[in-house]
């Protein structure tokens, strides 16, 4: 990095003109706020839809649910495998019946929900509208967003069940339904987050999400679908990591290169399938266990860089996730943290108030550059799940972390309380995740498998099979009779994976 | 003192945080130590297994979901049973303190939360490492 930026910059246009580098709205904020979406769930349905009733009465403005690992792997609450697990990093969903509890009250026609659930998408998915039929809610009034991202899974997250060709078709069966039935639904949320918290650089965060990106399109357009049916309801999700101006850039590169890939590579026709429309989330990594206070500061710059990056939807990290899930005090203050950007900094007033700024303009084309760049590696290796196969994105994130890891030891990079500026604090209040839960989900899948009508379960999941294993059937109708019938989700991943198998990871 | 410390890097449980597993793995390694990482989303029954197999000195787990309680003492018993009373056990991961001494306790050596440096656990690991001839 030089230490100083002069002119001339080539002009980056206008917000809400292509390429949209500025902003994919005229007005941005002075139109409408971000939406403010705390990632939450923890414990049962009747915990967490608790936790959803008090963070909307914050002031709140959209759910997101985080589903605990047994749910987002394809097992019950009571499979041996999810010991110790229950209700821990998310909320315990084992069947429709949860999923009625944790929306109890909540009237899905006027909130949009976010659900980050990936291998297990089409189930969750079909749980959440099965739930509007029962609230009265018609499909085409829904808006939300299932993450649906199995692509960085492989890469970075690493919660997979099925191998990578049966997933992508799963994905493209969404986009299919979605285009159909539930038109202002975002069937994905293509996820960089996970990428950057998995280690990587900005610019591998930026450069490996668009390409995934670029590979549900093709695929997309290999089975059959119009690009302008499905493209404007992709959508994406950026990690806000410390680097206050290299995140800027990148965000403002994500929307001129996803134009130019809409565009001009699979010649889109409706403007809105070339805007790039994001989710930002405050850095997980970057939170510190060591004077966990310290977070607030870093959450509110990193947030600060979302908002003027001109996300569409954020959410800020409470200051105790370094060490649990947020406390209920943790989490009024991450949300808090919104606030005071949205009504207190003035910095909502005006769109992309740093555009033409000499520094960033150049940031912001090395980092498209340096895109581009990675593009032209990932076409030669044969797109991105031949890349994945040959371990190229997970070396590239492996390599990154441990420079990190290793510049933090040398002090050539400085965390503040970790490596420098040490001192003692007072323990903050963590939240503890009772382990009788995993008790009572098991008792509500007993009681569940015995009231239920198991000839339709049996008849539901022999359908499922059956179309599975035709590849060319769009599995959504099936896996919607099947939550219906109050099938769990552990029982409708089995099925899956007796058809489609299971995928393990050769270690790189 | 010869270097010929085997550490088994194993991740028990459902989560897929590899990050801090590979980072370990990649150090201890640098530092000159052996080292076999199990992969993801092992059971308790094949981490003690491998680290049979393997003949290992060390046990590092990573435990980054919140399931240690169960996953670790579960691991410990096995341990014992299979008569690896000599191999040294240390845990990583997103660790709450009150559960560190419950750990300890239960025969885990160390425990190292999230800002650890490698160097450290490297340095305990020298100096603790207990069967190695």
């Amino acid at each position: 990095m030089d230490p100083l930026y002069t002119g001339p910059v080539a002009d980056p246009g206008k917000p809400g003109e292509p390429p949209y580098t500025r902003g994919i709205y005229p007005t941005m904020y002075r139109g409408r706020l971000w939406t403010m979406r705390q990632f939450s769930g923890f414990g049962t349905p009747e915990d967490t839809n608790r936790r959803y009733h008090y963070l909307l009465d914050q002031g709140q403005t959209g759910l997101s649910v985080a589903f605990h690992l047994p749910t987002l792997m394809g097992y019950d609450s009571d499979h041996p495998m999810s010991e110790g697990e229950v209700g821990k990093c998310g909320v315990a969903i084992d069947s429709l019946a949860d999923m009625e509890t944790l929306f109890d009250g909540l009237p899905l026609g006027k909130i949009s929900t976010s659900m980050t659930t990936n291998a297990p998408a089409t189930i969750l998915w079909a749980m959440y509208l099965s739930v509007a039929d029962k609230q009265g809610v018609p499909w085409t009034a829904l808006r939300g967003t299932i993450q649906n991202d199995i692509l960085k899974e492989y890469i970075a997250e690493k919660t997979y069940i099925f191998p990578p060709r049966p997933s992508m078709k799963l994905v493209v069966d969404t986009f299919e339904f979605g285009a159909r039935h539930v038109p202002q639904w975002n069937t994905i949320s293509v996820s960089g987050y996970h990428i950057r918290e998995a280690g990587s650089t900005a610019l591998q965060e930026l450069a490996f999400t668009l390409y995934d990106g670029i590979e549900y399109v093709e695929w997309a357009l290999r089975a059959g679908l119009d690009v302008d049916d499905f493209a404007p309801r992709l959508s994406f999700f950026f990690n806000a990591h410390s680097d206050f101006f290299e995140e800027l850039a990148k965000y403002r590169a994500a929307r001129k290169v996803w134009h130019k890939v809409m565009t001009e590579r699979f010649r889109a026709r409706d403007p809105k399938s070339a805007m790039l429309r994001f989710h930002t989330q405050t850095a997980g990594c970057a939170l510190t266990a060591q004077q966990p206070r310290n977070n607030v500061v870093r959450v509110a710059l990193q947030a600060m860089s979302a908002v003027l990056g001109g996300t569409q939807s954020l959410h800020t990290n409470a200051l105790d996730e370094s060490l649990a899930l947020p406390s209920e005090n943790a989490a009024r203050i991450a949300l808090r943290t919104q606030q005071i950007i949205a009504h207190e900094t003035g910095v909502t007033r005006t769109v992309d108030p740093f555009g033409g700024s000499y520094f960033l303009e150049k940031l912001t084309s090395d980092m498209e550059r340096g895109c581009w760049e990675y593009f032209d590696r990932l076409d030669a290796m044969g797109g991105m799940v031949v890349a994945i196969e040959k371990g190229f994105p997970q070396r590239e994130i492996q390599d990154a972390s441990y420079e990190y890891q290793m510049a933090v030891e040398r002090k050539d990079k400085i965390i503040v309380g970790v490596n420098d500026f040490v001192s003692e604090e007072s323990p903050i209040e963590v939240l503890l995740i009772d382990e009788s839960i995993a008790a009572l989900q098991a008792a509500k899948l007993k009681a569940l498998r015995s009231s239920r009508d198991n000839g339709r379960v049996r008849q539901t999941l022999e359908a499922l099979g059956t179309a599975a294993a035709a590849t060319n059937v769009n599995l959504m109708p099936a896996v919607l009779d099947c939550v219906r019938s109050y099938v769990t989700l552990g029982e409708i991943c089995d099925a899956l994976r007796a058809v489609y198998g299971v995928y393990e990871e050769s270690v790189i | 003192m010869s270097e010929h410390i085997r550490v088994l890097v194993a991740k028990p449980g459902l989560d897929g945080h590899d990050r801090g597993a590979k980072i370990i793995a990649r150090a201890f390694r640098d530092a000159g130590l052996e080292v076999i990482y199990t992969g993801l989303r092992q059971t308790p029954e094949q981490v003690v297994s491998a680290a049979l197999q393997e003949d290992v000195d060390v046990i590092g787990l990573s435990v980054l979901s919140g399931a240690h309680m169960t996953l670790c003492p579960r691991i410990l018993a096995l341990m014992k049973k299979e008569k690896l009373d000599d191999v040294l056990v240390i845990v990583g991961g997103i660790i709450p303190d009150p559960d560190i001494p419950k750990l300890k306790e239960l025969g885990v050596s160390a425990v190292f939360q999230p800002g650890s440096s490698t160097e450290d656990i490297i340095a305990y690991i020298r100096s603790h490492v207990r069967s190695h001839a």
